[in-house]
């Protein structure tokens, strides 16, 4: 009772990095309250995978396991995780911001009529005081995301209602396990009794996903493309130029939704966060949604025809110029100077 | 989709209600130096006004389904301010055949859950088939109340759909976009689909029906001092110039599941990003300035 509870997502048979993340978080702010972080883990053939989640720190794993199970949809998922809400009434629910959290946590939340906040960047715990009614409030949970497009931060509480629930995207928590495994142990949930029929309403017909190749996380180097490369075609400067410095690829969401980019390398507020020592900005215009992710490289190039461009503003070494021209310069210098 | 000749007949002959489900929101994406404060901060009275993006791609998607079903309705459900009248008449112009505005102050300081359960009033009311709306709005970002909405219909949610490729009395099938690959889905109807960004755009305004809908407005619209003279046909005499305005008492409901009362989540807090400029080495692209910063950078062992 009274716990945080984690929402675990697998994928292929593994533990979602981002489900780690969020149990990391999770023991953090359970320190701070004084309660125990636990798991909710959903699928089918899954026992496997709860020992791994004792050694980041749940303490008891609620088990749904069953065959209908296999795929996540919305109508059985949401059935278990509001039922299990009800009976435990845990005070902080945590979903990673996928396209699995952004589906189900909505639904769980109206259901149980709590508040929900999505892709938070930060959450902490603090104490309230209600500018209308005086009412304090001790140890919520500030649930940090920025919004209007990026442009501010706002701090979201749920005074009144539980569970707290949240939505992190992925890399922007830590994960880190524990020296010693928790002593954790399972909570078998029965769901011949939680669902029935019309949950199935939606057929899953067809599923083709790649699994997953790129991950540009700790990349020391990253070469950074965005709208202003052009196209798919073109991406082929930053992939080169990558290659040549033994660097990853990474791209803002303008690049990746124009499909000039996949998006497993998307960086920026609804991509990944990336801290590498260097990275170079090539067309990247450098708008808030995107530098959020990137910021806090150590070294920031920004390549950029656009003298107004707000990346200059960011960027420790400006080169106002066409990047088609710049790159293959940088190459030829960095081949020269290698000899 | 492929259509049998025996079954023609009977699809051709459905017609589908479509509610879509649309933001007006400020212009956030790309929030250039015009719209910035001297202090560095965003300035939103600064934006304009547009149909939120994502929207216009739930809006084609149910035009697609009025294309391939006659006689369906596509009917636009927007909840804000008077002027978010605006896009009500913006899907006219793309092909929507009615609207529905949903305002009053009682809706104010609405978090999602109590915007969700505003929404879901109003289109128990239009009791449609199928409810389309984009995934999230560029102000919010949230993603939150196409999901909530449908759990409180009751009815199956369909999210991250690029497109909609079969549908039938009783079965809509849908591909979705997700992170590394699609999926193909189908649900019973009604069902609520959420689309993303990667579906198809809107098609473009359709000169037939902005000559016809030209003037339709709301009652606020027609009684405003800044439209006098405005409006020369009476939309009685032309009802489908008669956009509606929906409150809390055409919808029903509790009222503390309202607005700033119904709202679970409060905002503690809100700083504005402020740009901070660094000091930053200008270079031109030119080929000794490239070959000065690769070879400091290398003399730094920061590559190589």
């Amino acid at each position: 009772m009274n716990n945080i509870i984690v929402f675990i997502e697998t994928d292929g048979g593994k533990l979602c990095d981002v489900s780690l993340e969020l149990l990391t978080k999770a023991r953090s702010l359970a320190e701070c309250l004084n309660v125990d972080v636990e798991a909710l883990l959903i699928g089918s053939n899954i026992s496997g995978l709860v020992p791994e989640l004792y050694r980041y720190g749940a303490k008891v794993v609620h088990v749904a396991d069953d065959p209908r199970l296999e795929f996540f949809r919305t109508l059985p998922y949401a059935a278990i995780t509001i039922e299990l809400f009800k009976e435990q009434k845990p005070q902080i629910a945590l979903f990673g911001a996928s396209s699995i959290g952004r589906d189900l946590a909505p639904r769980v939340s109206s259901a149980l009529k709590s508040g929900l906040t999505a892709d938070c960047t930060s959450l902490d715990i603090g104490d309230h005081e209600d500018a209308r009614s005086g009412k304090k409030y001790k140890n919520l949970l500030y649930q940090i995301r920025p919004a209007f497009g990026g442009n501010i931060i706002a701090t979201i509480v749920n005074p009144e209602h539980r569970p707290q629930m949240a939505t992190v995207r992925e890399g922007v928590m830590k994960k880190e396990p524990l020296e010693k495994p928790a002593d954790g142990k399972i909570h078998q949930i029965d769901t011949a009794k939680i669902l029935i029929d019309s949950d199935f309403a939606v057929e899953i017909i067809k599923r083709d996903i790649e699994e997953k190749k790129i991950n540009i996380k700790g990349a020391q180097i990253i070469i950074d493309g965005g709208y202003g490369v052009g196209s798919r075609e073109n991406f082929k400067l930053v992939f080169d130029l990558a290659k040549t410095l033994g660097a990853e690829v990474g791209a803002s969401r303008a690049a990746v939704d124009a499909g000039f980019a996949d998006n497993a390398r998307q960086v920026g507020q609804t991509g990944v966060t990336v801290r590498p020592k260097l990275i170079i900005c090539l067309g990247v215009s450098g708008a808030i949604q995107h530098t959020a992710g990137m910021d806090q490289s150590k070294i920031i190039i920004a390549v950029n025809s656009d003298p107004e461009a707000p990346i200059h503003k960011i960027a420790d070494y400006s080169i106002i110029g066409d990047l088609n021209e710049v790159v293959p310069r940088m190459i030829a210098s960095y081949k020269k100077h290698s000899k | 989709m492929a259509l049998t000749s025996n079954h023609k007949k009977k699809y051709m002959s459905k017609e589908f209600k479509i509610v879509v489900l649309a933001k007006q929101v400020p212009d956030t994406r790309n929030v250039g130096k015009d719209a910035m404060t001297p202090e560095g901060t965003v300035n939103r009275a600064a934006l304009p006004a547009i149909f939120n993006p994502e929207d216009m791609n739930a809006l084609e998607q149910a035009l697609r389904i009025k294309d391939k079903f006659p006689g369906s309705k596509v009917l636009i459900l927007t909840m804000g301010p008077f002027r978010a009248a605006e896009i009500i008449r913006e899907g006219y112009f793309r092909g929507a055949d009615g609207g529905v505005l949903l305002t009053d102050r009682r809706f104010a300081g609405a978090d999602t859950l109590a915007t969700s359960f505003a929404i879901s009033q109003a289109v128990k009311k239009m009791n449609p088939d199928i409810i389309v709306s984009g995934r999230q709005a560029i102000d919010g970002d949230t993603a939150q109340v196409g999901p909530q909405v449908a759990e409180k219909m009751n009815i199956p949610q369909i999210t991250y759909a690029e497109e909609i490729t079969g549908l039938s009395d009783n079965r809509i099938t849908v591909r979705r976009r997700l992170e590394r690959g699609v999926e193909v889905v189908s649900s019973t109807l009604p069902c609520l689909i959420t689309v993303h960004a990667t579906a198809a755009p809107c098609r473009p305004r359709n000169a037939k029906c902005v000559l016809k809908y030209k003037y339709s407005r709301t009652i606020h619209e027609e009684q405003d001092a800044a439209n006098a003279g405005k409006y020369l046909l009476s939309a009685d005499e032309k009802p489908y110039l008669k956009i509606q305005e929906w409150t809390v008492d055409d919808v029903g409901g509790d009222e503390n599941c309202y607005g700033f009362a119904g709202s679970p989540t409060k905002v503690k807090k809100i700083e504005n990003i402020v740009f901070k400029a660094k000091e930053a080495k200008k270079l031109t692209g030119s080929d000794a300035d490239v070959d000065s910063l690769i070879s400091e950078l290398m003399a730094n062992h920061e590559i190589g």
